[in-house]
């Protein structure tokens, strides 16, 4: 009994000195005594927010070779990775001091408006139907949808080869191009195969269940790049996927900061250099910045 | 809560979808589980040996494994679970005769995971018959099939229907898994499309997707007790 008393009363008081530290915190950060990273920004913005807790949440996949992949160290890797770190860069945050969580598509809107994700760079394609949730800065990339077909297979040319409805293709479920590709499929039920991962299409692809597996291009030249000589794409891109970067809805000023900071990165050649680290080994053709939209 | 309203049709046709797999995969799993429970009580040792190792290897391993093997093993294997395209079946149930195979995959992981669950709660169901019935039988002279069909088995079902009904509401529901495998359209895998693609909220749509699968689960739960209760007074 004594034990367990003497249990509550640490408890008690590591709580007390816990609330009391991070009241300390407030307190410090209030009076601008941590190091900003001598930036300095108008007060009551999201920018003094991030840039006095000296920490920033971004949300990007962890899946998506190029983009964003959490490797064996645990940290995610790729394009979108970078173009968060250039963000951060000039909010005056150190790498060290950012957090990543991982969005999957379903989730991205939701990671935004609850505030989990301060900002969310995920292969996220701008549209009209997630504007209505959420903000986006950018575009800093156009991705386009394409169609990967075995190397041998002649008989797919682009999308409209599906109309006859004897070929099959594969997507992921819940995605854009998935959508994308139902307007040329003669017969949705007998054409269409979808998985939760992009990996069980190539599986599906390599053993014949499907033709053709289709998505962004980044995506699959990331697929023909790891099975060397096996697949190709078939045509050019059909759709222009521009790529944004989600934060909170209605949040103007940091919408304008971010798309400041890209075209700043643009020029300056952190973009391009970005690029070259991470999407670019699967890709040589270095993009030209897309002009951000400020709507 | 207006996306159950305007996305009503991507419900109903996921619903319809499900239920057809869900009555395949039954129907298959109740044929392989008696066939695998009868071998398990069958005097022919390599027989009881097979059906124990059934039981034993798909009772034992994740769904989601077995599930593996048939999407992505079958294909290895070089079938596309072309058997089941049976002449008759594919005019009902278009999927199961399409192409695409993933809509007859989920009827054989289904059919044979389920199977194992069939099999232990019908021979359950044997053990409950007396061993006197079984004994008088054979003391007529019948032959250890016919004990079976007009003895042993009749009456196991009575015994069974319960535990059995139980494995098919969970199989009901171990059919969500289908969408990850590839077959398009079914009801949790519309769920899925309706939020990330369409972006629509997750909340209300699952909570669509749960009343599809009550509606199946819940009438089913109501007939068992209602056997349950007309049993206990044939009793």
């Amino acid at each position: 009994m004594r034990i367990t008393r003497m249990t509550a009363i640490a408890a008690a008081a590591v709580l007390t000195l816990g609330v009391a530290a991070c009241g300390g915190d407030d307190d410090s950060g209030d009076a601008g005594s941590t190091d900003t990273g001598s930036k300095t920004f108008e007060a009551g913005t999201t920018m003094e927010r991030l840039n006095k807790a000296q920490k920033i949440v971004i949300g990007t996949k962890f899946d998506q070779p190029g983009f964003g992949l959490k490797g064996l160290d645990g940290k995610p890797a790729g394009f979108d990775v970078e173009i968060g770190k250039i963000v951060a860069d000039e909010l005056g945050i150190p790498e060290d001091k950012i957090e990543y969580i991982e969005t999957p598509s379903a989730v991205r809107e939701e990671k935004i408006e609850k505030g989990e994700a301060d900002i969310v760079v995920a292969t996220y394609t701008i549209n009209d139907k997630r504007k209505e949730r959420i903000d986006f800065a950018g575009p800093y990339y156009v991705a386009g949808q394409n169609i990967l077909v075995k190397a041998d297979d002649t008989s797919i040319t682009g999308p409209d080869s599906f109309k006859a409805g004897d070929k099959k293709v594969c997507s992921v479920q819940g995605s854009t191009p998935a959508a994308n590709i139902e307007q040329y499929l003669a017969n949705k039920g007998s054409q269409l195969v979808l998985f939760d991962v992009y990996t069980k299409c190539i599986d599906a692809l390599n053993s014949g269940q499907v033709n053709a597996v289709t998505t962004d291009n980044v995506i699959l030249l990331g697929f023909i790049a790891r099975n060397e000589g096996k697949f190709k794409l078939a045509g050019e891109n059909f759709t222009e996927e521009p790529y944004g970067i989600g934060l909170k809805k209605g949040d103007t000023a940091f919408r304008t900061f971010i798309n400041d900071t890209l075209e700043k990165a643009y020029s300056d050649g952190r973009y391009e250099g970005a690029w070259k680290d991470t999407a670019g080994k699967f890709d040589d053709q270095v993009p030209t910045g897309p002009a951000v939209n400020r709507y | 809560m207006s996306v159950l309203v305007d996305h009503f049709d991507v419900f109903a046709s996921g619903l319809w979808l499900t239920f057809q797999l869900c009555l395949l995969s039954a129907i298959g799993a109740l044929i392989l589980g008696t066939v695998a429970a009868v071998m398990r009580i069958s005097p022919i040792p390599p027989l009881r040996w097979v059906g124990t190792a059934y039981v034993t290897v798909f009772r034992n391993c994740p769904l989601t494994i077995v599930w593996f093997f048939a999407a992505f093993g079958l294909p290895a294997l070089g079938s596309n679970a072309d058997f089941l395209r049976i002449p008759g079946l594919t005019s009902v149930f278009s999927r199961l005769g399409v192409d695409i195979p993933y809509f007859r995959f989920a009827i054989v992981a289904l059919s044979v995971y389920t199977g194992a669950f069939v099999c232990e709660a019908i021979r359950s169901g044997i053990n409950a018959v007396p061993t006197g019935q079984a004994e008088a039988a054979r003391a007529i002279g019948l032959t250890f099939t016919q004990n079976l069909r007009h003895v042993v088995l009749p009456q196991a079902w009575k015994a069974a229907i319960v535990p059995l009904g139980s494995v098919i509401i969970a199989m009901i529901k171990n059919s969500a898994l289908a969408g990850f495998f590839g077959l398009v359209g079914e009801l949790s895998n519309s769920g899925v499309n309706l939020t990330s693609a369409l972006g629509e909220p997750i909340i209300p749509v699952f909570i669509g997707v749960s009343i599809g699968f009550l509606i199946m689960t819940v009438p089913l739960g109501l007939l068992l007790d209602h056997l349950e209760r007309r049993r206990a007074v044939a009793r």
